[in-house]
């Protein structure tokens, strides 16, 4: 019997209609767990390197994680794969949610899409039966919507729904797939699963998920719905007050903005407003919030209710979490009322609320420095907030400079040229980032963002404070109950970190330090995307109740695969080396690992290029960022190896220098 | 003759529907405590409890299973509270033949909410941890004997449905099984 997994997935071939049910090997599960490191190694496997994001042999990988349809509390996320069509890179976006454990009731551990239909279709998983089925009807319906209607059709109310909306039919590079209370929004994966001719995945099972060691487990999950309490009760002193607590940000319940308002950026990452956050100000946003919010709610099997449905007076219902609620009012200069009602519309469209804002922003721009003219913009309203609403339409629609826009900042500005792409400045290896610009480097955040794939900080960082607290005895009482530390030394990195003096940044965490620092928060979130674990209650908040100590105990006792820390430290260095390489083989390369050039005002290049190095040593790369050979094999990845070696992206004279020098 | 009165401790669960996020703890702890062995497994749609949620219309109502009833009720209606639109099925803890809830998903067999019998407190309750449920024990006077009248009642209502003799072969049938 298999534990914890199905050990089934599902196999749909869109261009002929063929659906087939696989048997998927329990090695594979061993070595690269589920969720992503087991979609990551089929797309080694079966997406070579010349495959176009928009071709049909381009995968597109819904993978539940390892442990999602167990009782672990917040074990509920969905793994999307595929190549993305704005950083033509591997694509990871994740959502929560319902849909990954009815996935695992009815069967599956993942569905694997090839292929394109040529007319457009939906998925209906129910349990053993599994249906392509035409979908003409809901073309152009949003993503809501559609998933409304399908239920009602199928007369199956507690089916769960995943769908994309125009945006994702017409190919916008930056479409979401949506999921009523959570969507999959970075990386433009909604595009592919537009471009396949798939409007929606509906799910519903009613089968058993087995544990390998019942009582065991349970009592894991007891202990972590425990520290839940004592987490919820014990804020964490002198932080602000999204990050004092678990879960995703609590934007939703939080009404205190001044941090995000007047820290981050407005417009298309541009400008920063000190003193925004005035009594007004704060009044009426409040006001704004308490009327839009009918509930907070949570994803599956978990109380922390980072989302909330919001019903803005005249417009329909809809959901919403985190970052989305500012973003929109922050990129077009307006308030909260208009954030909260575009959103409706963008969510409906689905699109990233990340991107999509800045996008407009980069657009508007582009027409007040004269790189763009009036005629680009036809018929549009003279009003800022009409001008947004009229850009998202033109860009969900691919109409005139909406087509443009539609392909992201990076793509848009290559377009246009004629000095646009000044303009298009908050990109990561394509991909437009959270509007922060700051003043003083810090390596912790220089190392994630150049060189985290998934391309949005919030799923790098974590676990560690962001910042020290000014007084010593405030940063020891800080670790006195800090168990979740893969090794104590950790403990005294941040003891000995001060605001200013030597022990500051840039220079202090030292290289070294930073380097520990980095490998240990991406660990964690590489942990949890494999398990399907929602980074709110693991690798994103100070002190979770999942850690390292504790996760070898839940897949021994849920999977029944012997684990320890070192094991499982080796499994996700395995899967993240194996996402390195698909990104090698596909062309990325040292000089892709870097933030935006003026993220922060103070760079200092030398100490950049330390960390660089230092940090590819520690992860097994080579001085471009290229997994050597000696590190591949030592993971058991030697395929990859040789691949490299047959691709000229690694000779074996390289290597033999390698090898020489670490013997 | 009327036995003497005794004192019996009720347990019900006061359920909150203002405070439920529609998470289903409750379901998937409920379905891991009844599986054979203990824990070995877990399947909402096993559990004895299931939360009628409907997250656009803000509907969330987390039911219990009670009874099983053979045939269906006849007129189905809507109720509206606050301005939301309830089926009357919302509501109802029959494992009855018109809906799938409370029946085991192979089988079809009847499952009724026991309270988690063994455990020192239903585990639904614990695993809400935002107390969306919560148990509420109060202690009643029972008159001993009633459970008896409550049969005759029972057995009153069925002899004239279906007659005496009717019931009596039924009677014979059922205990001939065991
Ligand atoms: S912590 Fe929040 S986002 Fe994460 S699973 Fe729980 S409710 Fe969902
Ligand atoms: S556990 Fe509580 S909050 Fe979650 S669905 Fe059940 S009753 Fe609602
Ligand atoms: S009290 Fe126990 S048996 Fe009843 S619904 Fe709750 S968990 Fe299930």
């Amino acid at each position: 019997m298999r534990y914890a997994e199905t050990g089934f997935n599902l196999e749909i071939d869109l261009t002929r209609g063929n659906v087939e049910k696989v048997v998927t090997d329990p090695k594979d599960t061993e070595l690269y767990l589920g969720g992503l490191g087991t979609n990551t190694k089929i797309m080694w496997d079966r997406v070579p390197p010349e495959v176009e994001p928009f071709s049909p042999e381009n995968l597109l990988i819904f993978g539940a994680g390892l442990l999602c349809g167990t009782p672990a509390t917040g074990c509920n996320r969905t793994i999307i794969t595929t190549i993305s069509p704005q950083t033509k890179l591997m694509a990871f976006s994740m959502m929560g949610g319902f849909w990954a454990p009815e996935l695992k009731y009815a069967g599956y551990d993942k569905v694997v899409f090839r292929g394109k239909s040529p007319k457009l279709v939906y998925l209906w998983i129910n349990n053993d039966k599994v249906e392509i089925r035409d979908a003409s009807h809901l073309k152009g319906k949003g993503s809501i919507e559609t998933a409304e209607i399908l239920r009602k059709e199928l007369k199956e109310p507690k089916a769960q729904v995943a769908a994309i909306g125009m945006a994702g039919e017409n190919r916008v590079y930056y479409a979401s797939i949506e999921q009523g209370r959570s969507s999959a929004s970075r990386g433009g994966i909604g595009a592919v699963m537009g471009d396949k001719g798939l409007k929606a995945i509906v799910v519903r099972g009613t089968k058993d998920i087995n544990l390998s060691q019942p009582s065991e487990f349970m009592a894991l999950c007891n202990e972590v719905l425990e520290y839940i309490k004592i987490r919820e009760d014990n804020p964490i002193p002198g932080v602000m007050p999204i990050l004092a607590g678990l879960g995703s940000p609590q934007e939703m319940k939080v009404h205190d903005e001044k941090w995000h308002t007047e820290n981050f950026m407005w417009g298309n990452s541009r400008t920063r407003r000190k003193g925004f956050w005035t009594d007004e100000i704060a009044k009426e946003w409040t006001e704004t919030m308490e009327t839009a919010r009918t509930r907070l709610i949570s994803c599956f099997n978990c109380p922390m209710k980072c989302g909330a449905t919001i019903s803005m007076p005249g417009l329909p219902t809809y959901m919403m979490k985190c970052f989305t609620k500012l973003t929109y009012a922050m990129g077009a200069f307006s308030d909260l009322d208009f954030g909260l009602r575009i959103a409706q519309l963008a969510t409906e469209y689905g699109l990233d609320g990340f991107s999509t804002p800045q996008v407009m922003a980069f657009g508007l721009e582009l027409l007040e420095n004269g790189i763009l003219s009036k005629e680009d913009f036809p018929e549009m309203p003279e009003d800022n907030e009409g001008r947004f609403y009229y850009l998202l339409d033109k860009i969900v629609r691919r109409e005139g400079i909406g087509d443009v826009l539609a392909n992201g900042t990076y793509w848009a500005a290559k377009e246009i040229g004629n000095g646009a792409e000044e303009y298009a400045h908050n990109n990561i290896k394509k991909h437009e980032q959270l509007p922060l610009k700051l003043s003083m480097l810090n390596p912790i955040y220089f190392l994630m963002y150049a060189t985290g794939e998934k391309m949005n900080i919030t799923q790098i960082e974590g676990q560690f404070p962001q910042a020290p607290f000014p007084k010593r005895e405030h940063r020891e009482k800080f670790c006195e109950d800090w168990i979740q530390v893969p090794d104590e030394k950790f403990k005294q990195y941040f003891i000995d970190w001060e605001l200013r003096g030597e022990n500051s940044i840039p220079y202090y965490p030292t290289v070294e330090m930073t380097c520990d620092i980095v490998d240990w928060q991406e660990r964690m979130h590489y942990i949890d995307d494999a398990l399907g674990q929602c980074a709110g209650l693991s690798s994103f908040p100070l002190k979770p109740p999942y850690h390292i100590h504790n996760y070898p105990k839940f897949i021994s006792a849920g999977a029944g695969i012997e684990m320890d820390e070192e094991k499982l430290t080796q499994a996700a260095k395995r899967y993240r080396t194996l996402v390195r390489a698909f990104n090698i083989r596909r062309g990325m390369r040292r000089k892709d690992d870097r933030p935006p050039e003026n993220h922060w005002k103070k760079r200092f290049p030398e100490l950049e290029a330390e960390l660089l190095d230092a940090y590819y040593k520690l992860k097994g790369w080579n001085n471009d960022g290229i997994p050597t050979k000696e590190s591949l094999q030592q993971l058991g990845l030697d395929y990859v190896a040789d691949d490299f070696v047959k691709r000229g992206i690694l000779t074996d004279v390289e290597d033999a220098a390698v090898e020489e020098v670490s013997a | 003759m009327k036995g003497d009165k005794k004192k019996k401790t009720i347990k019900t669960i006061k359920i909150d529907v203002d405070k439920c996020n529609g998470c289903r703890a409750c379901e998937v702890i409920c379905s891991s405590f009844h599986a054979a062995p203990k824990y070995s497994s877990n399947n909402p749609a096993r559990s004895r409890i299931r939360v009628i949620r409907d997250p656009l219309r803000d509907v969330y109502v987390p039911v219990y299973a009670g009874e099983y009833t053979v045939a269906e009720c006849a007129g189905r209606d809507k109720y509206t509270i606050d301005g939301k639109e309830y089926d009357e099925c919302s509501f109802c803890r029959a494992s009855c033949p018109s809906r799938d809830d409370f029946k085991e998903p192979d089988s079809g067999l009847p499952l009724k909410c026991d309270m988690c019998e063994g455990e020192d407190e239903p585990l639904c309750v614990k695993w809400c941890l935002v107390d969306a449920l919560q148990v509420e024990e109060r202690e009643e006077e029972v008159e001993e004997g009633e459970e008896q009248e409550e049969l005759e009642t029972g057995l009153e209502s069925l002899a004239d449905k279906y007659g005496m003799d009717k019931i009596k072969d039924a009677i014979t049938r059922l205990s001939q099984k065991d």
